[in-house]
């Protein structure tokens, strides 16, 4: 997430992805603050999905095929589990690009660092498929989307950008002297 | 000056005069909540930012309360039960709650309140999205990630992002089959489930001045669906009756100023309204009784932080008095507390537990989320093949209740109740009597 370019092939969702589609509940078992556990809500991302979704995660490397994330309005809806921006970011994901993000699933995805939620005006999962390629250039806060040549502005974070710049709630904390120790 | 009440609580625990929307403000935080699934990740969390032999901030106020996956035979879950026990033993928590022992009690969300945890003018985060049921006290109260309640735990104090407010204002006269459940999906089918992203619902009128606790607590419960930060009321009379019997520490009640800036208003005279039902596959998906009568079902259920008190007890049993189930019914009272009330609580000359089981519902001696949100496959009325349900919970997107294919349909205790009678959905007005 501290990257500046992240560039990789999207897997495109609709709206409303909550999270039990995301996670579902009965894995909230698995303790994600374990690397055993990190790992395995890895191999289990978006496991919610209906079964005629195209696979997310390769059953033999237990990995994301797809670096980004498409999705509509309201990602990551329902449940506070941070199971669920884990599940993505240990499988690989790297941003979730969408129009809007449910709050507590943004704030996840901020605080932990795991997954980089990007927030774009245009409805992206009619012209996009799963497979097409896209780039974040953070620096510009654009996301390009080369075969269509179309660049699109993102939404700026306001004051927690700070936050995702220093890769987490804990290690911007300590940048700004709120945890002095360790 | 113009605060709202969620800004005014904001302002105070963050040492300022007042606040603006979208600031971010470092917060004090009153109570920290974590149960079962979530506890092991923060303390995980909590370990490795501060150090093995770190201390949590204060003992007594964050209150562990394992309820989700407890009653199984899954070996993770219950792995977890045994984490939080350890790190109870070595921090000395005043407030753990632990399963198998008298101190249990269930949903964290109905403990909280039972333990006099909720007060007015306090910041309550909690590692669930239905922490938002504390606001129905006059509490800041808000959901939180396992990295932000790890934080919590070591700091007592998490950054917040001062949301803008909508007023939801109920008044007129609610008809007496209808209840908090009715009124919060007429607001979800308005705002639909992203319609308060980022925000807080404040609710009004006088509809929500005359509530019980209880219902109260429901309305605040699912503002979480329509995507909001935090649900809040100004606590009303029965709310600080409520508090005297289970509180020893003072408060400061809060209300709106007069001159308070809203991003929307919306306003409800309920006098006509009619019993609402949310179906497949999401809680917006609002049909007026008489536009989903008749749709068939093969299990009733009445459980979770929602509709497993005891109010929501007593309306199924005013339903189901000298009446038979038709079709398989579950209950879950939320914690013990309410286990105790339906079995003391008398309607006519029969007790609320007697009425539900002699009309043939399976009633649960333990208490806990149990299917309401899936949980292990062995959990006590999860909805493992796709059937047909219709359900007192708060969610029905695909697989909430166990089953991908299964078709769940919210609605209140009394559209449940009747609509187990009747083996479809059913207005239960002609079922109350
Ligand atoms: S009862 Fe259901 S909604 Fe409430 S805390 Fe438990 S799982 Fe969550």
């Amino acid at each position: 997430m501290t990257s500046k370019v992240i560039k990789g092939k999207v897997y495109v969702l609709k709206d409303n992805i909550d999270t039990d589609q995301i996670l579902t509940a009965e894995f909230m078992k698995i303790n994600p603050s374990t690397p055993e556990g990190y790992k395995e809500l890895g191999s289990l991302a978006m496991c919610g999905l209906p079964e005629t979704c195209p696979p997310f995660v390769n059953k033999e490397t237990g990995k994301a095929l797809h670096q980004i994330i498409i999705g509509g309005e309201n990602f990551g809806c329902g449940s506070s589990r941070e199971h669920a921006p884990v599940a993505l970011g240990a499988s690989g994901v790297q941003a979730v690009i969408a129009q809007s993000f449910a709050r507590i699933f943004f704030r996840n995805c901020i605080s932990t660092g795991e997954v980089l939620p990007v927030e774009i005006s245009e409805r992206l999962y009619d012209t996009l498929k799963t497979g097409d390629e896209v780039e974040i250039l953070l620096d510009d806060q654009l996301v390009k989307i080369p075969h269509l040549s179309k660049e699109l502005k993102i939404q700026h974070l306001g004051d927690l950008v700070n936050i995702v710049e220093a890769g987490g709630l804990f290690s911007y904390a300590r940048k700004i002297g709120k945890i002095k120790y360790l | 000056m113009n605060q709202t009440l969620s800004q005014k609580i904001l302002a105070k625990a963050s040492n300022k005069k007042n606040v603006g929307n979208g600031e971010v403000v470092w917060t004090k935080v009153d109570i920290l909540m974590t149960h079962d699934p979530c506890s092991p990740g923060v303390i995980g969390i909590f370990k490795r930012e501060f150090g093995e032999k770190a201390k949590i901030w204060d003992t007594e106020r964050h209150v562990m309360i394992p309820d989700h996956f407890i009653f199984t035979a899954d070996a993770k879950a219950n792995a977890n039960i045994r984490l939080m026990r350890q790190f109870a033993k070595e921090q000395g928590h005043k407030y753990f709650y632990d399963v198998g022992t008298t101190n249990y009690k269930g949903v964290c969300h109905i403990a909280l309140a039972q333990e006099g945890h909720n007060r007015p003018g306090e910041v309550l985060v909690g590692t669930d999205s239905h922490t938002v049921t504390s606001g129905a006290f006059g509490t800041f109260s808000i959901g939180v990630g396992n990295t932000d309640a790890a934080f919590v735990l070591g700091t007592g104090e998490i950054p917040l992002k001062v949301p803008p407010t909508i007023k939801v204002i109920f008044n007129g006269e609610l008809n007496s089959h209808l209840m908090a459940k009715d009124l919060i999906l007429q607001v979800l089918a308005d705002l639909t489930t992203k319609g308060a992203t980022y925000c807080a619902i404040e609710f009004s009128g006088e509809v929500i001045d005359n509530m019980t606790v209880e219902e109260r607590m429901t309305l605040c419960n699912m503002v979480i669906e329509c995507g909001a930060k935090n649900g809040i009321m100004v606590p009303n009379d029965s709310t600080l009756k409520y508090l005297e019997q289970r509180n020893s520490i003072s408060f400061e009640v809060f209300t709106p100023d007069k001159d308070a800036e809203y991003a929307k208003v919306l306003e409800y005279d309920v006098t006509n309204m009619k019993p609402l039902v949310a179906k497949p596959h999401s809680p917006d998906n609002v049909a007026v009784i008489n536009e989903a009568q008749g749709i068939s079902l093969d299990r009733a259920y009445i459980g979770s932080c929602t509709g497993g008190k005891l109010t929501d007890f007593m309306a199924a049993a005013k339903v189901l008095d000298g009446k038979k189930v038709s079709i398989n019914t579950f209950a879950v009272p939320a914690t013990r507390e309410v286990l105790d009330e339906i079995i003391t609580t008398k309607i006519g000359d029969k007790s609320v537990y007697e009425i539900l089981v002699k009309s043939g519902v399976n009633v649960s001696a333990e208490t806990s989320c149990a299917a309401c949100c899936g949980g292990p496959a062995d959990t006590f009325g999860r909805v493992n093949e796709p059937k047909a349900t219709i359900s007192t919970t708060n969610r029905n997107f695909p697989g909430r209740m166990g089953n991908k294919k299964a078709h769940i349909y919210l609605a209140s205790p009394y559209t449940v109740a009747a609509s187990a009678v009747a083996g479809h959905i059913v207005d239960p007005k002609d079922y109350l009597n």
